[in-house]
C-alpha cells in the first residue's frame, strides 16, 4: 500500500505493507537515527515526534501515521547550510549527556516534546519528561543537567 | 608517600566534547546497522527449549525448501572446533567447552540450528520448518544441585579443554593461602563471618548484539560488529571457522553501550560462515528477549567472608570463599572468580593471613560472563557487609575500622602476585591512593557524623546511613597491551590510529585529548580512528579498565616520539638546537623567540628537505595495575509497612588518578552508580522451573529510569599515579561496586535488618524485617 508521510518538512509517498511499523518504515527511507532497541515500546530508544507529540514509533503502525507529519533526530538541527544545532542537542554535547549515543535520538527527541510543552520544567518534570526512554550509560545526571540548560537557552530566545 | 606532582596541562583536565558527539545527537549512521547492503541476507538463530537435552536427530530439509532460504546451518554442516565465546587475550583463561552448534543443548536458548533467508519473515517461517528431536537429560538449575552427589554432567563431551573437573560440574577452582588463617582466627579476638548471596542480573546496553558480515572486493570476510574486542574477534572466528586471520577484517563502529556482555564471540563465527557459505552479506539482530536469554550474564554467587581482628581494630585474618554459578558455559568462569579475590582482599592489607577460594560451577541456567566489576562487585557485598558487622562487634565507626585497615600509598599486599587472570598476579606497591580523603570528604558530604544511628522517622518511614570503600585495577598487568599509531598531516593535524575501543566510554576523546596536549595542538587537530583490525594497531580491547592507563600510555609514547621528530625538523629550519625547542599552540618555539608552525615542519618533512613521514607508532604493556578508589556513602529510607528502600542521597568520592575528562569520568561513576543501584534494589532475572527466563523484557526486568535515580554527589579527587599517562587512573568499573554493600549497611543502620541477598526488593526487606522483630 502507499502512505503518504512528511518527515522532517519532506513530504513522501511511500510502500509499506500491513503490519510495518514507523520506526521499520523510517529506517528503511534512511532515517537510521531512529533506534531500534526493544521493539515492545520499553526504552524509547525509536521515539519520534508524531505531529508534534513523542511517540515509541516501534508501537505506531506505518499505516496510522499516513498523512501525518514525523520529526526525528535528523530533523531536530536547524538548517543544514548552517549546521546550527537544536538546543537541545547542544546541551547534550556541552554537558557530557552522550555516552555511547545510542538512547540520545529518543531522549533528545521526548527532551524537545517536553520544552515544546513546558519551557520551564522542575527538574521533576524533566526526569517525567524522559521517563519514557532508558539509558544504561548515563545515569541520567548529565542528561537531565542538559534538559535544564537547554530550557533557559530556549527560554532566553524566545524572550529576545 | 604519594607522589604529589602538579603538572600543568593545557588539554588533558578539559571537559572536550565528545569526538564523535556531533554524530551523534545528530543521528548520523555511525552504527553497525546504519549502514544498507545491497543483496543482505537475514540470519535467524533456533534456540533450545529445554535446559538440558541432548538432539538425537535434527532434519532441516522442510526449511531448506522454504523459497528465500540460502543457507541453514547446524552441528550437521558446521565446524566442531571447541572453543571459548570470552574475549580474552590468547591463550584464553577460560575452557574451551562450546561449539557453534552443538548436539547438546544446555541452557534455555543454547543455539540448535540458524537460517539465513532474502527476509527477516522467511528466516523466522523457516525456523518453524526445522524439526529436532531432543533426549531431555535432567536439568541443573541451581550451584547446589550443580554440586550434589548424585548429579547429572553437563559437559560429558570428550574434546572440551581446560575445565577443572566436568565430572563434578566444576568449571574453575582457585585456592590461595597467605599466612596460616586458622591460626590468625584463633589469635584474633574478634571474629564475624557472613555469607551474602548475588542474582543473575543482565547487561542491557541499549543495543542489543549485532553484527553484519560481507566480503570485500578482494573476497576478505569483513565483520562490522557490536564488539569490545574487535581483535580477539578477528582470532577466534579464523580459529572457529578455520580460516587465515588475514582474510578476516574486522570493524567496531560505534556501539551501543556493552558493559562486558560484548567482549564475547557470539555472533560473528555465524553471520561470517553465512557470508562465506552464500557470497552474500548477512546481518545478524538479537532481538531484546534473545539478549536477555541467549546473551550473557554477570555471575551469580553465593560469598562468604570471615574477618578476624585484634582488639586493637586491625585485621588479623581474612577467609574468602566463593561459589560462583557460570551457568551452561564456562566463559570467563576462572577469571572472574579470581577477581573476587583479587580486587577486594589488597584494600585491606593488614591481615596478616588470608585465604581466598573458590568455585565456578556449570549450571543448565543461562551463561555468564564478564560484567563490570568483574567479580570484584560481588566480592565488595560480603567483604563490607562484613566490616560493618566487625565494626558494630568493636564498636568503632565503620569510617574508623576501614581507616585502620586501608592500604596505603607505598604498600602492598601479597595478594597482588598471588591472584593473577588465570595464573599468577604480579607483584606491585600503591603509588597512588587517596583513600584517606575519599573518606573524610565523604562522610563530611553525606552527614555521617549528624546522621548516622540517629534513625530518623517520618511516619512509616526510617533513615539510615550506610558506607563501603573500593578498589579495582587498571588493565591486567603483563597482560594487557595496547598500541597506538600516530601520523603527521602536512596542515599540522595529526590522525591517531587505536586498537582501542570506544564502547560508548569516551576512549576515543581522551585518547585524542593525551595526543593533543603532548603535541601542543587542539583537540580538533587531532582526527582519532579505532577499532579496525586493517587500519589500527592491536590492542586487547575494552575490559578491565585498561583503556585509559594502558592504551592512554601507548599513545603518550607515540605522541612523543612524533613530537621529537617534529623538533628535529624544526631544529633543522631554525638552526637552533633541540634543546633550546618547545612544542606550544601548534608551533615549535625557540628560546630566542623564533618559531615555525607545525605545519610548516610537516611540509619540509614531506616535499622539501630530508623528507620522511613524521609518524610514529609505539605499544604498552604495563608491569602493574594500580587500583583507582573510591568511597561510597549513601542515606536511604525504609518504608517499614511495605520494605520499600529508597535512596535519600549517594555520595562517591573517587580517585582515579589525573582526570582526563572531569564530564566524562563522572558520567562514567554516575552510570556505573545507577546500574549498581538498579543491581541492588531490582534487577533480576527469573527463571521457570524449567530454568526458563520468565521476564526477558525491559519492562518485566527493571533496570532504573529517569525517575528513580536518587541525588548523586560525586567528588573526583586530586590525584596522581606517576606510571599513569599524565599521571591518571582507571575509573570505568569502579563505581558499580559501591551500591550493594553501602544501601545494604544503611538499611542496617535504619531498621537493624543484615540483607544477604539481592536483590533488596520490597518483599525480600520486609520479610527481614517482620522476622528480626518477631
Amino acid at each position: 500500500m502507499r502512505i503518504c508521510l512528511t518527515v522532517n518538512g519532506k513530504k513522501q509517498e511511500l510502500d509499506s505493507t500491513p503490519g510495518d511499523t514507523l520506526l521499520h518504515l523510517l529506517r528503511r527511507i534512511g532515517y537510521k537515527g531512529v533506534k531500534k532497541g526493544c521493539e515492545s515500546g520499553d526504552c524509547g530508544a525509536c521515539a519520534v515526534l508524531l505531529d508534534g507529540r513523542v511517540v515509541n514509533s516501534c508501537l505506531v503502525l506505518a499505516a496510522k501515521a499516513d498523512g501525518h507529519c514525523v520529526t526525528t533526530v535528523e530533523g531536530l538541527a536547524g538548517q543544514e547550510k548552517t549546521g546550527e544545532l537544536h538546543p537541545v542537542q547542544e546541551a547534550f554535547l556541552e554537558q557530557g549527556a552522550v555516552q555511547c549515543g545510542y538512547c540520545s535520538p529518543g531522549m533528545m527527541i521526548a527532551a524537545v516534546d517536553l520544552l515544546a510543552h513546558n519551557p520551564n520544567p522542575t527538574d521533576q518534570e524533566i526526569k517525567e519528561g524522559i521517563s519514557g526512554n532508558l539509558c544504561r550509560c548515563t545515569g541520567y545526571v548529565k542528561q537531565i543537567e542538559a534538559i535544564r540548560i537547554a530550557a533557559k537557552k530556549m527560554r532566553k530566545s524566545a524572550d529576545v | 608517600m604519594c607522589e604529589q606532582r602538579k603538572q600543568e596541562f593545557t588539554i588533558v583536565g578539559r571537559s572536550e566534547r565528545k569526538v564523535d558527539g556531533i554524530a551523534l545527537v545528530t543521528g548520523k549512521p555511525k552504527f553497525v546497522t546504519d549502514i544498507d547492503l545491497s543483496n543482505m541476507l537475514y540470519v535467524k538463530i533456533l534456540h533450545s527449549p529445554y535446559a538440558h537435552a541432548r538432539i538425537t536427530e535434527i532434519n532441516t530439509s522442510r526449511a531448506e525448501s522454504l523459497p528465500g532460504v540460502m543457507c541453514v546451518l547446524s552441528s550437521k554442516n558446521t565446524p566442531s572446533t571447541r572453543y571459548t565465546t570470552a574475549g580474552q587475550g590468547y591463550p584464553e583463561p577460560s575452557p574451551y567447552d562450546t561449539r557453534m552448534f552443538d548436539t547438546k543443548v544446555r541452557f534455555v536458548g543454547d543455539r540448535v540450528a540458524a537460517v539465513a533467508a532474502e527476509t527477516e519473515e522467511i528466516a523466522l517461517q523457516a525456523l518453524k520448518e526445522i524439526e529436532v528431536h531432543y533426549e531431555e537429560l535432567p536439568p541443573v538449575l541451581s550451584v547446589d544441585a550443580a554440586t550434589a552427589l548424585e548429579t547429572a554432567i553437563i559437559h560429558d563431551e570428550k574434546d572440551a579443554s581446560g575445565i577443572f573437573d566436568p565430572a563434578r560440574n566444576i568449571s574453575a577452582k582457585i585456592d590461595i593461602n597467605v599466612g596460616d588463617v586458622t591460626q590468625g582466627f584463633a589469635e584474633s579476638d574478634f571474629i564475624v563471618e557472613t555469607t551474602c548471596e548475588t542474582q543473575y542480573a543482565q547487561h542491557t546496553p541499549i543495543e542489543p548484539h549485532v553484527v553484519l558480515s560481507y566480503l570485500d572486493e578482494d573476497g576478505r570476510l569483513v565483520l562490522r560488529t557490536s564488539t569490545q574486542v574487535p581483535f580477539h574477534v578477528r582470532r577466534i572466528v579464523s580459529y572457529v571457522l578455520g580460516i587465515p586471520l588475514h582474510r578476516i577484517r574486522v570493524i567496531k563502529p560505534r556501539i551501543g553501550g556493552s558493559f562486558g556482555v560484548k567482549q564475547e564471540v557470539l555472533l560473528e563465527d555465524l553471520a561470517g560462515l553465512v557470508t562465506l557459505r552464500t557470497d552474500r552479506p548477512a546481518l545478524i539482530e538479537l532481538t531484546r528477549q534473545e539478549e536477555f536469554v541467549s546473551t550473557r550474564t554477570r555471575h551469580p554467587m553465593r560469598i562468604r567472608v570471615k574477618l578476624g581482628a585484634k582488639r586493637n581494630g586491625v585485621l588479623h585474618a581474612i577467609e574468602m570463599e566463593a561459589l560462583s554459578n557460570t551457568g551452561a558455559y564456562g566463559s570467563h568462569s576462572l577469571t572472574v572468580l579470581s577477581n573476587v579475590g583479587s580486587k577486594t582482599l589488597p584494600l585491606y592489607n593488614k591481615a596478616k593471613n588470608v585465604r581466598f577460594s573458590g568455585k565456578a560451577v556449570y549450571t543448565n541456567l543461562p551463561v555468564a560472563g564478564a560484567y563490570r566489576g568483574y567479580g570484584a562487585t560481588q566480592g565488595y557485598y560480603s567483604l563490607e557487609v562484613a566490616m560493618d558487622e566487625l565494626a558494630g562487634q568493636l564498636g568503632l565507626d565503620p569510617i574508623e575500622l576501614r581507616r585502620r585497615n586501608h592500604i596505603r600509598c607505598g604498600e602492598s599486599s601479597p595478594i597482588f602476585e598471588e591472584i593473577g587472570e588465570g595464573r599468577e598476579g604480579v607483584a606491585q606497591t600503591i603509588n597512588s591512593c587517596e583513600l584517606e580523603r575519599c573518606l573524610e570528604i565523604g562522610a563530611k558530604r553525606i552527614g555521617w557524623a549528624k546522621k548516622r544511628g540517629s534513625r530518623t522517622r517520618n511516619g512509616s518511614w526510617v533513615h539510615g546511613l550506610g558506607m563501603s570503600i573500593h578498589m579495582q585495577g587498571s588493565g591486567i598487568a603483563q597482560v594487557d597491551m595496547g598500541a597506538a599509531t600516530i601520523k603527521m598531516n602536512e596542515d599540522g593535524s595529526f590522525n591517531l590510529l587505536v586498537g582501542a575501543t570506544d564502547l560508548g566510554t569516551g576512549s576515543d576523546t581522551i585518547l585524542g585529548q593525551i595526543a593533543a596536549e603532548v603535541l601542543g595542538v587542539p583537540l580538533s587537530k587531532v582526527i582519532v580512528y579505532s577499532s579496525d583490525t586493517d587500519f589500527t594497531p592491536f590492542d586487547v580491547g575494552a575490559y578491565a579498565s585498561s583503556t585509559t592507563y594502558v592504551s592512554g600510555t601507548a599513545v603518550k609514547r607515540a605522541a612523543e616520539e612524533v613530537r621529537g621528530q617534529i623538533v628535529e625538523v624544526a631544529a633543522a629550519m631554525l638552526e637552533s638546537d633541540i634543546t633550546s625547542l618547545a612544542i606550544k599552540d601548534e608551533q615549535v618555539i625557540s628560546i630566542d623567540g623564533r618559531s615555525v608552525t607545525l605545519a610548516e615542519a610537516c611540509q619540509r618533512a614531506m616535499y622539501q628537505a630530508d623528507q620522511f613521514q613524521i609518524g610514529a607508532m609505539a605499544s604498552c604493556v604495563q608491569d602493574q595495575s594500580p587500583p583507582p578508589f573510591m568511597s561510597s556513602f549513601a542515606e536511604v529510607a525504609v518504608d517499614t509497612e511495605t520494605g520499600f528502600v529508597k535512596i535519600v542521597d549517594y555520595v562517591a568520592v573517587v580517585d582515579c588518578g589525573t582526570v582526563i575528562n572531569p564530564k566524562m569520568a563522572q558520567g562514567q561513576i554516575e552510570g556505573a552508580l545507577v546500574n549498581g543501584i538498579g543491581y541492588a534494589l531490582s534487577e533480576v532475572m527469573l527463571f521457570s522451573p524449567t530454568g526458563r527466563v520468565q521476564n526477558a523484557t525491559l519492562f518485566d526486568y527493571k533496570i532504573l529510569g529517569a525517575l528513580d535515580i536518587p541525588p548523586i554527589d560525586i567528588t573526583l579527587l586530586d590525584s596522581y599515579e606517576p606510571t599513569g599517562p599524565m599521571g591518571a587512573k582507571s575509573i570505568a568499573e569502579i563505581g558499580i561496586n559501591g551500591p550493594i554493600p553501602t544501601i545494604a549497611n544503611a538499611i542496617y543502620d535504619a531498621v537493624g535488618v543484615r540483607l544477604t541477598k539481592t536483590p533488596f526488593t520490597p518483599e525480600r526487606v520486609l520479610s527481614a524485617i517482620r522476622s528480626h522483630s518477631t
